[in-house]
């Protein structure tokens, strides 16, 4: 295998040096990433001594393209991984590298790859680099469009489980096929007023059965390990001028694992979604049901690796660091709910709307666990049993999640403008992994404001305020209060300091999460550097979620692009 | 250390060697109305066009689009400028897309990324990434990052490379 990157690292700097002389064609491209931190021991926010004083992530991508051909490594190295990342990571190599070739009707990828069969209920393989997900797949893809308006995908292969020799591993083996027809591109009459798409896919998962007990009244049993899991999804997307449906309805198998206690019940996901929207303003309404929907490629694996498929949150995705603190993550054995938006720019030259017009956004969503009923004689969840009866589409008594989400961007004046948001959350820490904990309610206020002082400098302050009677444990610490400002010159430079006050608590020591930065950006590539304290807390993006332990100290990035 | 070693080594061989003209990267995208479309597709009658790659829930990257929404119209006209905008949403938040474009009034070409395959190919690390491609699909220019005032730079750049 190692002579096979070395042979594509050369290839590419060969060709490249060639093409450069102008002999022949072919190019690279690529990316990288570094991550450089230094913490050192604060009691007041429980960071704790690193025995080793740097801790560096870092990723390079090279991909040479040479016509219809491609090929790419990635290098990661984590030595040792920052923060908040899998002990597992600690190491270097190149766990990425493959080989492409496209050409108009068929495009076939050995080696790594990622993809996603319809919005991913059963199969979707992807990387979230700043959580440390990866569940690359390392095997084969093949896409075929073999007439106008049908595309074909097949894959076969196993996922990457941090550095491990996943083809020496028991993990399992997924196998994939999804066909998707556009009847607007393949029957050349129909109505151009009505779009339509249908597409449906399959996925299976091999694995060798192991042995696995279970006591139930006293007697002990082995349970039956099916060793193959299929899933099929079904998927429909209609438009009609400004009106857009779509859904999705998968079904899984019977695939006791870890994450559902080795229950029987086969799995099923709803998802579904509707919006209407002309110039200015927006309508749309999302509804999801999960039931017993992880899907994994090994049975025994907990945590956020080796997922065939992808459930994320219907929740408002936060960019403010109070709005997020309490963040929801998708309850994959089992959840129902919804969200709405409304979105509405005001007209320019209205009383409400100035010069510039003023966009508004309204949010809500609501989340709740199953209504779930055991099963005659056994308790909840039982393993070896179905674990639980469920009727479709009743919300079940405990809240997951909910928020009232109100914003608006305002321009004032050609320099300067300003963002309101407010919001009401009500929180289950289950979704931090804590359940039966008390519910936590928050008033969150933002208020963010920009200047711009000529065509070279500009000004951005911010005020967040987070308001919760909730003060229980190192999650939930009562009220908090941040203040930042931020300089941006030539749009190069930027100068930044905040500090994030967590005046509300009477666990502990109201603290002042205070942070300098200072960071420049030229064309692609881009340095920050920042000191201050981080609190713990859960950093979650795409609603998938990793715990980021405190720390205080110096944090450098380096990105670029070439 | 031999590795990190290796990876200088390959880093400033790759910058040392990068030749000018690297081409856009041909993957499969979304139209706003779900079709899949070649990025092979993307053109501007021979001209340069824009390429942004942004995501409903980036803030600058709704402060840069909505930036050049005000002036895009007049962009048009004095340049013949077309913009392209590749949303990296997922399937969190890509339902998101079309009724953002149509309440901001953006009048960009929107594409959707949704498993990221564009963003990988071109090497972005993060939204928002612009790129100048010409006309016979050479990437001209690449910015990462929005700060107030940026776009400026971004047509002025334009205008000097369709010279």
């Amino acid at each position: 295998m190692k002579r096979f990157f070395i042979f594509l690292i050369v290839c590419s700097c060969l060709s490249s040096f060639a093409n450069a002389q102008g002999i022949i064609g072919g190019k690279v491209t690529g990316n990288f990433q570094t991550d450089i931190q230094a913490s050192k021991e604060d009691s007041t926010i429980g960071a704790k001594k690193l025995d080793d004083k740097l801790r560096i992530n870092s990723f390079a991508n090279f991909i040479y393209t040479n016509g219809d051909f491609s090929a790419g490594v990635r290098f990661e190295g984590y030595l040792n991984p920052i923060l908040g990342f899998d002990s597992q990571y600690e190491g270097a190599g190149v766990p990425y590298r493959f080989a492409s070739y496209k050409k108009d009707f068929l495009e076939i990828t050995l080696g790594n790859f990622y993809e996603q069969f319809g919005s991913g209920l059963i199969f979707r393989s992807y990387e979230e680099r700043n959580l440390g997900i990866d569940n690359a797949m390392d095997g084969l893809r093949v896409s075929a469009k073999p007439i106008d308006g049908v595309v074909i995908k097949g894959v076969v292969g196993k996922q990457r489980y941090y550095w491990d020799d996943i083809w020496s591993t028991d993990n399992g083996l997924v196998r994939g096929l999804d066909a998707e027809i556009m009847l607007n591109d393949l029957i050349s009459s129909f109505p151009s007023d009505y779009r339509l798409n249908i597409g449906g896919s399959f996925v299976s998962v091999y694995e060798k059965a192991d042995n696995i007990f279970t006591t139930i009244n006293g007697t002990q049993y082995r349970l039956n390990i099916p060793e193959n899991i299929g899933a099929g999804a079904f998927r429909l997307n209609f438009s009609y001028k400004n009106f857009n449906l779509g859904a999705e309805y998968a079904q899984k198998g019977q695939d006791p694992n870890a994450v559902n206690n080795y229950i029987y019940r086969k799995g099923n996901a709803f998802f579904l979604t509707a919006d209407y929207s002309i110039k200015g303003f927006a309508l749309r309404f999302e509804g999801k049901r999960i039931d017993n929907m992880s899907f994994k490629s090994k049975r025994t694996s907990t945590g956020n690796m080796l997922n065939v498929n992808y459930l994320p949150a219907i929740t408002k995705q936060h960019s403010y660091s109070l709005m997020s603190m309490y963040s929801y993550a998708t309850q994959v054995n089992g959840e129902i709910g919804f969200q709405a938006d409304v979105m509405y720019k005001i007209p320019k030259n209205t009383t409400l709307g100035g010069k510039y017009g003023t966009d508004v956004k309204l949010n809500y969503s609501y989340i709740t666990a199953l209504d779930r009923e055991p099963i005659d004689n056994y308790i909840l969840d039982q393993t070896g049993t179905e674990g639980y009866k469920s009727s479709f589409f009743k919300f079940g008594d405990e809240i997951y999640f909910s928020e009232i989400n109100l914003e608006v961007n305002k321009k004032f004046s050609k320099d300067y403008k300003m963002n309101f948001m407010y919001s009401y959350q009500t929180f289950n820490p289950i979704a931090f992994g804590h359940a039966g904990n008390p519910m936590i309610y928050a008033n969150i206020f933002v208020v963010d404001g920009t200047y711009k002082f000529s065509s070279h400098q500009s000004l951005k302050g911010e005020i967040q305020w987070l308001l919760t009677k909730q003060d229980y444990d190192e999650f939930a610490k009562g009220d908090w209060l941040q203040l930042g400002a931020e300089y941006n010159l030539n749009g190069k430079w930027f100068f930044a300091l905040s500090d994030q006050w967590n005046y509300g608590t009477e666990q502990g020591d109201k603290v002042h999460y205070y942070n300098i930065s200072v960071g420049c950006t030229q064309n692609t590539t881009r340095v920050s550097l920042s000191y201050g304290k981080q609190r713990q807390g859960i950093l979650c993006i795409g609603g998938v979620c990793r715990e980021v332990p405190a720390s205080n100290g110096l944090f450098m990035t380096i990105t670029s692009s070439f | 250390m031999k590795k990190i070693f290796s990876l200088i080594t390959m880093i400033a061989l790759s910058i040392a060697l990068y030749a000018q003209g690297a081409k856009i990267a041909n993957v499969n995208v979304k139209d706003i109305n779900g079709k899949t479309v070649s990025t092979s597709s993307f053109n501007n009658d021979g001209k340069p066009y824009l390429l942004c790659f942004w995501a409903t829930w980036c803030h600058p990257c709704l402060e840069e689009l909505s930036a050049m929404a005000e002036v895009y119209d007049e962009w048009q006209k004095e340049t013949g400028i077309k913009i392209y905008a590749i949303s990296l949403d997922d399937t969190r938040t890509k339902g998101k897309v079309k009724p953002l474009v149509n309440s901001m009034e953006w009048e960009y070409e929107i594409f959707i990324d949704e498993n990221a395959d564009f963003k990988r190919a071109m090497g972005v690390n993060n939204p928002p990434h612009t790129f100048i491609i010409g006309g016979d699909g050479t990437i001209l220019w690449q910015h990462t990052g929005y700060a107030e005032g940026d776009e400026e730079n971004t047509i002025k750049k334009y205008i000097e490379l369709s010279k």
